[in-house]
């Protein structure tokens, strides 16, 4: 019985096959095992748990295994590499000594893959972030494919964490301290080439055409072959892991390793970092600490300190704040409206302003032709250099050619008069901000358009559904309010009246997901979301000038409170014109709640000539090539004719005056339906008007401030200033009930 | 200061260390050519399965026969490369059985010339392209005894310009004798612009224009035009305009010294900024060409063309007595060497893993070439005995950045389409050899039924050509690749080896800078 039973043993042993792993596997080619990753239930490779736990049994399979002598680390996903580490994991913790656990494991992980006596290189095609990258500096060679898709960093900092696989500790000795300082601190993506001057990649591959198989497919197979060729030319010795130092480089080595200098830089980048983020932000602080301690204390104190601030880092508001941010960004990447029934390939552009040439420039490189339709040549050829000037730009800066440069003006199309109208799919209007000259223009279009063509507005504050009473098919009618300038401001706030189809919104909504925007879809009304929220404050600011705080003082209480402009300069950006005209219009449709500041201050410098940086003078006065600015000293006939006595006020009153209001009337814009969800307006806030990153936007402010404290704030207020600082129902509701949260 | 005066040199002289990278730098062959061919012949036996009757047959022909007929030698070795191995070829039917077409006027094509296409920086180094094209021409008139007025045009085609002959055709056609009353120009389409030049002939017969054009091409980069900086010539000509000495003296000052770097003529392509070799390198691998298979391919053309040098099959060739020099009949590039020393070579622009080398690409060539093109009544009514029929032709061209070099995998099928004939019609192909990875590619695309389907727009592969038919006498590789002199040198050896083997069509493609491409079918005058 006994060598039968034994038998069986040895059966089972042999039928035995491990749960089959979804996730990572390899292949060996000769002598080098092929390591795949791929997520199936993603689109991105992310370090997940299950990635992680199939990925430490592949690589024991692999060690073990006598017949393979190096590996090659690969994604089966044409364009993704690893995007990062999966931020539900560590949103899954409660504690910062469970994250610190978590860094430790990943810590762990790495520094076996870095120790292995098989060498690993690491294939990298599309984005490699984060942990990604943590994993690829762990392997002991890297080649990249030149693909534009193909990019690394460490954007960790973003989401107010650090690095927290050993990058703190590893990317400074491969890339020096002022590159891994640089890399860390910013988050920014970095281009293969580039990567590769930095000594972060070793080899790089060309993206391939047509052949055989797609090109896509090919590339990663040829990506294959070249990393199987590395992998082997590193055992036969024919491929160096030492590389031979440059003089530069020997040089920049001896610096560095004077402790003088590593204390200099410290000290510069820390004074760089907190002038930067006027210490709202930990993340940074906690990367030069990691840092540090790697460098002066040894390894084992550098990786210790990483996990620990890691750990530290994930349980803070700014943190939790920076990811609520990212998680609507993302869902604010998608088009919650479905797929429009056309596809928009010909635009129109009225209006070669500002806004209508920045639309046209978002617009033309994607594949759409772009008509730009304005009504004086003068007009026209100021929008086109704009355009072309924003794509030389790019050239200069090497991310397109000139050809493709060339090739983008190619889509767009300048002119005078209406013609080729009759084949537009979508006409966006950018003109002067006035109903009647919105009706005309409403009346002209529509004569010569098609049928399905779509007439969308950009206005910051006329109500859609009185620019709506001109047409004659109001359904195909609706609000896109581009933020200034276009090209930067990540924003689009679409608005839609109670008429305009389903169609057309997912249709617009798909127009500016191509052109690379954050989009928020918001009810009509005066103002509507952001510009609503953004006048109250406006209007505090303008109480506080006249209650004889200076406009840099102002600036300054209002940058320290987070936000990226000070309030007496954003009204410059804005217009003291468009500002006055909008706190009119706004003042009229809401009433007292928008009082507070007197509009005529803003009237009178209007009439004076102050019309904010355009016009060189404001709060400020602006001389051109000049980065400083200094206080106007006119507006303080101004502001004496307007001005009113303060009442005992302390910086951070001031603060939250501003704040408090801005706030206030977010919520209400969610209490009336304005607002689809408190991620809209909290997207809308912080990407259309700066709201501080770090707090996340209005409604994550009160959940993690308080929504009682808020209001007891305001109710002090409102005694003092009037019921303009009277808190809206839903804010009372959240402050009586401390369980109700805007964020879940 | 210094720096920059540092920097111009450095630049000038990594334009002609780019001569050097084309050039090949293997050893020349001995006078006894079958010292090296018979290794050759071994080698490809082992490298190749050869079905077992192939490898007794060729061994025998080795045992039996010592001196063996050299191109059945060749012809069983390059049989190992084609993807259909036949060792009889078989007596085919063809599609049709002219190409003539009612109402259509024949064009012949009566004479082809070439100068030898030498290595630049040789025995060419002192010239200049019209020279090279004058003697092309003068061959051709002496040659065919053509009378000097008997011409209605000239075209030239060629590629890099000499400013100060621009229009190179019209100071060639003078500087050679031919009568200042017949007009010509130059045209200019990469390296297929003699193509354009001879296409433009037929056109205008074809119209009823002219009746005895004469067609050719030259390239010259023995000396290429290098510019002074844009900053430099701004400067230069606002001194011409300059009306006072003091706008002069200020317009002297404002030169700065690194206004002085040249501007070199582009080796990329303009729109991309890839330079060709590197595209090859990537087509090849995305046609998962393997270095092997273009060392051989390299190996091929170099030892067919020494090949057919040696038996003077190469008769389109004219001696030149170059001024000042010897005279020159040989082209000089062919260079038939050994996998091993092949395999030796570092990548030239992908590194380090790519697989194009110095040695199987094309190198930087001199040389012109001159075809006469007749209407076959007035080709008679002369008293010529033409040499073959132009006939459907076509132009191609796709994305220059991925696709840069597949001219003749989209122009193959197309001219076939057009002309009602199939790839087992032609007897002859002659394609234009860029890179052995290039051409390598092209047959693998025109092989793939993906490739047909997915790029073409059409329902199925034409195939590959058979190798036993495929640039028998060299190509470019080993031949030689005056850009703007390839196309008539691969039409008139179509003709020559038509005449020669005895087949009725011929098929000429090319590819060419900007993803642009041409095929061309040529058939055989009744003899």
């Amino acid at each position: 019985k006994c060598p039968s039973h034994h038998e069986s043993v040895i059966n089972t042993k042999w039928e035995f096959s491990p749960p089959a792993r979804t996730h990572v596997n390899y292949e060996v080619k000769e002598d080098v095992a092929v390591i795949r990753m791929n997520d199936p239930t993603s689109k991105v490779n992310t370090l997940s748990v299950q990635m992680q736990n199939e990925m430490i049994e592949v690589f024991n399979e692999v060690l073990a295994n006598d017949a393979v002598q190096s590996a090659v680390l690969i994604s089966s996903k044409p364009g993704c590499f690893i995007a990062g580490a999966d931020i539900n994991m560590i949103q899954a913790c409660n504690t910062s000594e469970e994250v610190t656990k978590l860094s430790q494991e990943g810590q762990k992980m790495f520094a076996r893959i870095e120790k292995s006596p098989k060498p690993i290189v690491a294939a990298i095609n599309g984005p490699c972030l984060g942990g990604g990258l943590e994993f690829a500096i762990a392997c002991q060679y890297r080649v990249a494919t030149k693909s534009k898709k193909t990019v690394l960093g460490t954007p960790e900092v973003m989401l107010g964490l650090l690095p927290g696989a050993g990058g703190t500790q590893r990317l400074p000795k491969m890339v020096g301290i002022p590159g891994a300082f640089d890399m860390m601190l910013t988050g920014r993506n970095i281009r293969a080439d580039k990567a590769k001057k930095m000594g972060l990649v070793h080899q790089l591959v060309d993206p391939l055409g047509p052949g055989l198989k797609s090109p896509e497919e090919r590339t990663i197979e040829y990506l294959e072959e070249v990393a199987i060729q590395c992998a082997k030319g590193i055992v036969n010795k024919k491929i160096s892991l030492t590389k031979e130092k440059g003089m530069m480089q020997k040089v920049q080595d001896y610096v560095m390793g004077i402790e003088f200098v590593r204390q200099q830089i410290y000290k510069t980048v820390t004074a760089k970092v907190m002038k930067m983020s006027k210490g709202l932000y930990p993340a940074p602080l906690k990367i030069i600490e990691s840092v540090k301690a790697g460098l002066e204390q040894g390894p084992d104190s550098g990786y210790l300190a990483e996990a620990q601030n890691f750990g530290k880092l994930a349980m803070t508001s700014e943190s939790n704040a920076l990811i609520g941010l990212y998680h609507g960004q993302v869902a604010c990447k998608k088009n919650r409206f479905g797929v429009p029934e056309r596809p928009v390939k010909n635009l129109a552009i009225l209006g070669a302003g500002l806004m209508g040439a920045g639309i046209a420039q978002v617009t033309v490189d994607k594949g759409i032709h772009t008509v730009l339709k304005d009504t004086t040549v003068e007009g026209l050829s100021r929008g086109q250099q704009q355009v072309y000037k924003g794509l030389n730009d790019k050239t200069k800066k090497k991310t397109i050619t000139s050809f493709e440069r060339d090739f983008t003006l190619a889509s767009l199309t300048g002119q005078l008069d209406y013609s080729g109208f009759e084949k537009a799919d979508m006409v966006i209007e950018a003109v002067f901000e006035d109903l009647n000259i919105k009706h005309r223009v409403i009346k002209e279009v529509e004569a010569v358009i098609p049928p399905h063509c779509i007439f969308a507005t950009n206005t910051s504050a006329l109500p859609i559904k009185d620019i709506a009473a001109a047409s004659i098919r109001p359904e195909k009618v609706i609000g896109m309010h581009y933020f200034s300038p276009v090209d930067k401001m990540q924003l689009l706030e679409i608005i839609t009246t109670d008429k305009t189809s389903k169609d057309t919104t997912a249709s617009a909504v798909a127009v500016g997901l191509k052109q690379g925007k954050v989009i928020i879809v918001v009810g009509d009304g005066p103002g509507f979301y952001t510009t609503r929220c953004l006048a109250p404050m406006l209007a505090e600011a303008v109480r506080l000038l006249q209650e004889g705080v200076d406009p840099k003082k102002l600036d300054a209480l209002t940058t320290g409170f987070g936000f990226p402009v000070g309030a007496a300069t954003l009204a410059d950006e804005v217009g003291i014109d468009v500002a006055a005209h909008v706190a009119e219009d706004l003042g009229k449709a809401f009433g007292s709640r928008f009082g507070g500041g007197n509009v005529e201050v803003l009237k009178t410098m209007v009439e004076k000539g102050f019309k904010g940086r355009k016009s060189g003078k404001g709060c400020y006065v602006y001389t051109p090539g000049l980065k400083s600015k200094d206080v106007n000293p006119d507006i303080e006939d101004v502001l004496e004719k307007y001005k009113l006595t303060p009442n005992p006020s302390s910086d951070s009153d001031v603060q939250y005056r501003l704040v408090s209001r801005f706030v206030n009337e977010a919520v209400m814009c969610l209490q009336e339906g304005i607002l689809n969800g408190p991620v809209e307006g909290d997207i809308g806030a912080v990407f259309g008007l700066g709201f501080p990153p770090c707090l996340g936007g209005p409604f994550r402010f009160v959940d993690t401030f308080g929504a009682n404290k808020l209001v007891e704030k305001m109710k002090r207020y409102e005694e003092v200033y009037g019921n303009h600082f009277t808190p809206c129902q839903l804010l009372l509701d959240h402050a009586k009930d401390s369980s109700k949260r805007f964020h879940k | 200061m210094r720096q920059s005066l540092w920097r111009g040199f450095c630049v000038t002289s990594r334009l002609f260390s780019n001569h050097r990278v084309y050039g090949c730098s293997l050893q020349p062959v001995g006078q006894n050519y079958w010292i090296t061919a018979l290794p050759t012949l071994l080698i490809w036996t082992t490298l190749f399965v050869l079905t077992d009757k192939m490898a007794s047959m060729l061994m025998n022909s080795l045992r039996c026969c010592p001196p063996v007929n050299p191109a059945w030698a060749v012809q069983y070795a390059t049989r190992s490369l084609s993807t259909s191995v036949q060792l009889h070829a078989q007596v085919q039917t063809k599609s049709k059985k002219t190409l003539a077409k009612p109402g259509v006027k024949n064009i012949v094509l009566v004479e082809g010339v070439r100068t030898p296409f030498l290595l630049s920086g040789t025995t060419y180094a002192d010239l200049m392209p019209h020279d090279l094209a004058r003697a092309a021409l003068q061959g051709l008139l002496h040659k065919t005894s053509l009378p000097k007025d008997a011409v209605d045009y000239i075209i030239y085609g060629t590629v890099i310009q000499e400013v100060k002959t621009s229009n190179v055709a019209r100071e060639a056609s003078l500087g050679a004798g031919f009568s200042d009353k017949i007009p010509s120009h130059t045209v200019t389409m990469a390296c297929i612009s003699s193509n354009v030049a001879m296409t433009t002939g037929v056109g205008l017969i074809t119209a009823g224009q002219c009746d005895t054009i004469v067609a050719g091409g030259v390239e010259f980069m023995s000396d290429v035009p290098i510019r002074h900086s844009r900053k430099m010539r701004k400067t230069m000509l606002a001194l011409n305009r300059a009306k006072t000495l003091g706008q002069r003296l200020s317009l002297i000052g404002s030169i700065r010294m690194a206004h002085l770097t040249p501007e070199l003529p582009a080796v990329a392509e303009f729109s991309t900024a890839e330079t060709m070799g590197h595209s090859a390198d990537r087509l090849a691998a995305a046609f998962g060409v393997t270095r092997l298979e273009q060392d051989e391919f390299a190996l091929r053309s170099h030892t067919l063309a020494k090949q057919a040098q040696d038996a003077g099959l190469l008769s389109d060739v004219i001696s030149f007595k170059v001024p000042g020099r010897d005279t020159v009949a040989k082209d000089n590039g062919i260079r038939p060497s050994s996998m091993e020393q092949l395999a030796k070579l570092k990548p030239a622009f992908i590194k380090p893993h790519g697989t194009v080398t110095a040695a199987n690409s094309s190198f930087l060539t001199d040389g012109a070439s001159a075809v006469l093109i007749m209407s076959e009544e007035k080709a008679l009514a002369m008293g010529y005995k033409p040499k073959a029929y132009l006939r459907d032709f076509v132009f191609v061209s796709q994305d220059p950045k991925d696709q840069l070099l597949l001219g003749p995998a989209y122009g193959t099928p197309k001219v076939l389409a057009r002309a009602g004939l199939t790839m087992d019609d032609i007897d002859v192909f002659e394609f234009h050899e860029a890179f052995a990875g290039q051409i390598m590619a092209n047959l693998k695309a025109l092989d793939s039924d993906w490739f047909a389907q997915t790029y073409m727009g059409r329902k199925a592969k034409v195939g590959a050509p058979a190798m036993e038919k495929f640039n028998l006498w060299g190509g470019s590789l080993s031949l030689g690749h005056p850009f703007g002199a390839t196309g008539c040198r691969l039409v008139t050896t179509v003709a020559h080896r038509l005449l020669k083997e005895g087949g009725q069509y011929g098929l000429v493609a090319a590819c060419a800078a900007g993803g642009q491409g041409h095929a061309m079918v040529i058939e055989a005058y009744p003899q």
